[in-house]
């Protein structure tokens, strides 16, 4: 008989006394690194730009970006479980398309209001089935819904359509005061208010703990017993609610509905989700650090406005330029945990 | 059974059916005018040329097990890069030049295919987000290129590339006919077929094999950037001019459709050239049959995302296998 070892074989990296410099906990690196990148923008924007001080800069932040703020959202929840979903900007043009067609024909907006948000979620529900029960790919069956979805708006209404209804003006003219001289609007507040949910949600319920786990490993996840199907048609129920969520918001901005509107919103929204350090292959990341790769997106467009003389396709190109450096950075850090 | 079975046999059943209505709206199906084959279905050979190339280019990347989102950005690119060229020329006119030019807007391509073919061996990252940057950039690039403008050109050779005729058919689809001809003796003919499945099944398997699955990687993406450009070429030679906007919007989706439709797996591992030909064909065909039956415009995108449900759900043999195979259980059931 052999004496087993009281000492633990393994020792704990955090008591590593040769580790004296703090280092985050590597899950918290591509975070920490937008954020860092966010404050370096917003005070290369305070040296080089006059009243780039004043509040309004980053009020105007969360108005201008409600829509896709409220997509990246539902985005996140998506990419959490390995997913991805095609179909959010088609879905926002037939929120704001339907939306504006029914208000005009006199429907009741309290009626309005739910009817477009729950088509939206059942849109996504529908493709989470259609994912989870017969196998197709995500990225070719939220495709497949992108043109359902804006077919579907295009055979509506091709045109721009005016919104006169009293509460969607009385909600677009709505200013929230925040201290003394900063105003903000209702729609930036509805979508900071879905990032608090949706993080609520993420951090504390089982349901937050399931999407992760069908994230890190979809198999591993049903031999443990948790509810795949359930989950798996869940997150593109909320990615579709989102997405529907995102329309109203956008109905609201500009009172008025339009098919082509949200062509490319997809893209924006995973964009900011991988800047804002998702991982794309599901299993980890941060509403808020969707919350803060919208945010890098719309600093970026912010600057280049105040800067003027810019054409708008560096817009692009320096997303893409971010996109790539925090690719390798999410690399990097992943292979090193390995 | 076994043709019902055969994976190519909805597609082609779909395309042929199209084919058939459109015998009977078309005014002209198919004639003999001016020396050149004419009518709805030479329309639609020639409309089908860009999508089969960026599709060609896809079907390689994508049974390595890879995607690649950057196709429409490089076709603009390329259109871009080719039309402000010849605008410079002297004489416009001048084939040489032209042809130089077209082969300087390809390797641009090819170079910016290396760029994500690089990022995905190399870097090691998914091919997906990998190609996202340049699908995001790409366009930002055209712009600049273009300097935001529309730039036309009067060059007939360029145009011969788009809207010519050779020995009766149009120059595009026999362009196209050419890259499919080339593509499947080198995938057919050769080991590289075998190669191109090997590491889209496993890279890591393959290249304890003593495959260089990195080399083949990088090789796709290139073809697949060669291609795009190519498809770039003929889209802008069909409006005389460069669109950097408008240009591949959106036509990695249709190419990844193509492929889907083709038979080709998204995991990779398994490609079909022959399907993915079938499949933008067949994309091709859809969209001028919703506007030879007389579809409204408005409805256009529907009824394509009505046949796209469809054939999406028909591809996958989970749901025929609960929606049809009740069927065959209650025959074989003994009375």
């Amino acid at each position: 008989m052999t004496v087993m070892s009281p000492q633990p074989v393994t020792t704990d990296p955090a008591i590593n006394p040769r580790r004296r410099v703090y280092r985050p906990n590597t899950k918290y690196i591509p975070i920490l690194a937008t954020l860092a990148l966010l404050l370096v923008m917003y005070l290369g924007g305070l040296v080089n730009y006059e009243n780039f001080d004043q509040p309004s800069v980053v009020v105007n932040l969360f108005r201008d970006n409600a829509v896709l703020l409220a997509v990246a959202v539902g985005m996140t929840f998506v990419i959490l479980t390995g997913g991805i979903d095609l179909s959010v900007g088609a879905v926002i043009s037939l929120t704001t398309t339907l939306t504006a067609t029914l208000l005009q024909g006199g429907w009741p907006p309290l009626l309005v209001l739910p009817l477009v948000l729950i088509l939206g979620a059942l849109l996504g529900a529908g493709m989470g089935a259609v994912i989870h029960y017969f196998r197709v790919e995500p990225f070719i069956a939220t495709l497949a819904g992108l043109f359902l979805a804006r077919g579907l708006a295009l055979f509506i209404n091709q045109e721009s359509i005016p919104i006169r209804d009293e509460l969607w003006t009385t909600l677009s003219d709505m200013r929230i005061p925040l201290g003394e001289t900063t105003k903000t609007t209702l729609t930036a507040i509805v979508a900071l208010v879905a990032v608090l949910i949706a993080a609520a949600v993420l951090a504390w319920t089982r349901f937050g703990r399931n999407v992760y786990a069908i994230g890190g490993s979809a198999d591993s996840a049903l031999l443990m017993g948790l509810p795949v199907a359930r989950t798996r048609i869940a997150v593109y129920t909320i990615s579709g609610f989102c997405a529907a969520l995102g329309g109203v918001l956008y109905t609201i901005n500009s009172t008025s509905g339009h098919a082509l509107q949200g062509t490319g919103t997809e893209l924006d929204a995973i964009a900011s989700c991988v800047i804002g350090g998702v991982l794309l292959t599901g299993g980890a990341g941060y509403v808020f650090g969707s919350l803060l790769g919208v945010m890098v997106f719309g600093l970026i467009t912010t600057i280049i406005n105040f800067q003027g003389d810019l054409n708008a396709a560096w817009t692009r190109i320096v997303v893409g330029v971010l996109l790539f450096g925090f690719i390798v950075l999410q690399r990097l850090v992943t292979r090193r945990t390995r | 059974m076994t043709i019902v079975k055969n994976r190519l046999f909805w597609p082609v059943a779909i395309l042929v059916a199209l084919l058939i209505v459109n015998l009977f709206t078309s005014n002209q199906f198919i004639t003999l005018q001016d020396g050149h084959l004419f009518g709805a279905l030479i329309d639609i050979l020639r409309g089908s040329a860009p999508l089969i190339l960026v599709a060609l280019g896809m079907t390689l990347v994508i049974s390595t097990g890879g995607i690649d989102l950057s196709v429409g950005s490089v076709m603009a690119i390329s259109g871009a890069v080719a039309c402000l060229l010849i605008k410079d020329l002297g004489d416009q006119n001048a084939t040489g030049s032209v042809l130089l030019i077209m082969g300087v807007a390809i390797a641009v391509s090819a170079a910016l295919g290396l760029w994500n073919g690089s990022l995905v061996a190399v870097v090691g990252i998914q091919p997906i987000i990998a190609t996202l940057i340049l699908m995001v950039a790409g366009r930002g690039l055209a712009q600049l290129v273009t300097d935001g403008q529309i730039i036309n050109v009067q060059s007939s050779p360029y145009a011969t590339v788009a809207t010519g005729f050779f020995l009766t058919l149009p120059v595009a689809f026999l362009i196209a006919m050419a890259a499919v001809a080339l593509i499947l003796v080198l995938t057919r003919r050769t080991a590289l077929g075998l190669l191109l499945e090997s590491v889209g099944g496993s890279p890591s398997a393959s290249r304890l094999a003593g495959i260089r699955a990195k080399r083949i990687t990088v090789m796709v993406y290139v073809v697949s950037g060669a291609f795009a450009g190519l498809a770039g070429l003929i889209y802008s030679a069909n409006i005389k001019s460069a669109d950097s906007i408008a240009a591949g919007n959106l036509i990695e989706l249709d190419a990844i459709l193509a492929v889907v439709i083709g038979g080709t797996a998204l995991i990779g591992g398994r490609f079909s050239i022959a399907g993915t030909v079938v499949g933008a064909i067949l994309i091709q065909t859809l969209q001028v049959t919703v506007v030879s039956i007389g579809v409204p415009s408005k409805a256009t995108l529907l009824f394509k995302a009505v046949v796209v449900v469809v054939l999406c759900l028909s591809q996958s043999a989970t749901f025929r296998e609960k929606v049809f195979g009740r069927f065959k259980l209650r025959s074989e059931v003994p009375a």
